[in-house]
């Protein structure tokens, strides 16, 4: 399953393009910093509601193709900037952390 | 090979950039990818730490082909129980840091799980020195 099909089921908003057409190999749900930079294996998508610039630093360092950002929440722009810089495709839902959580898991889990 | 960056208080929005230089030159250097993983994570954690509670600093990052050495030093409050700091879940952060989904008192351990040797030298009321050493074969 690829950023691009999860993109597609899931219904969820694109406002960074990247990485569209990378293998994701399971998700990854914190709002902990330290949780995603000692837990989260690359290639993992990451879910939050983060939305500033580290969110997107942490992404890039730990290879996490693409982050979800959940209930509508809106990215600062520098933390876009630098997912634009760094490739981090940057994905938006309305749906709060429980339900993308559980659509991911339907689909990769 | 020497690498120096500098650290300013406070400033979140910087943060990660070492660790983003040295990840950049490590995967250049053809570093096995295991271990830019293990030195990513321990740079940036001992870069926020200080972002988030010194006053200012330097982070030294030695490359050679043995091993990486990473040195972050700062000025500031120190650190007067490191047992306690070591403890998962321990934290001093702000709540502003905090709402940023730091402090939840995983820096410390994260940077020991991911390095071979790792030694802060802390003086309360003066600094912080974290040293910190990746072997690479």
């Amino acid at each position: 399953m690829t950023v691009k099909d999860i993109i597609e089921k899931l219904e969820l908003k694109c406002l960074n393009e990247a990485n569209l057409f990378t293998e994701v190999t399971g998700a990854y749900a914190s709002d902990l910093l330290s949780d995603v930079m000692g837990n989260a294996r690359a290639g993992q998508i990451w879910v939050t509601m983060q939305t500033h610039k580290n969110v997107s630093a942490i992404a890039s360092l730990k290879d996490l193709p693409a982050i979800i950002l959940v209930h509508g929440a809106v990215p600062d722009i520098d933390m876009l900037e630098h997912a634009r810089e760094e490739e981090v495709c940057v994905l938006v839902s309305k749906e709060a952390t429980f339900q993308v959580c559980g659509k991911l898991y339907a689909l990769i889990g | 090979m020497h690498y120096t960056f500098t650290i300013e208080r406070g400033n979140f929005t910087d943060a990660g950039q070492a660790s983003s230089s040295v990840k950049r030159t490590l995967k250049q250097l053809g570093v096995d990818p295991v271990n830019i993983k293990r030195t990513v994570v321990a740079l940036f954690e001992a870069e926020i730490n200080a972002v988030a509670h010194a006053y200012g600093g330097t982070i030294d990052v030695d490359i050679d082909g043995e091993k990486i050495v990473m040195v972050v030093a700062d000025e500031g409050p120190g650190i007067p129980n490191l047992d306690l700091a070591m403890q998962e879940g321990w934290s001093t952060a702000s709540p502003q840091v905090r709402e940023m989904g730091y402090g939840a008192g995983m820096g410390l351990p994260n940077i020991k799980k991911n390095t071979d040797d790792l030694k802060i030298d802390t003086q309360v009321g003066v600094g912080t020195t974290v040293t910190m050493t990746v072997y690479l074969t």
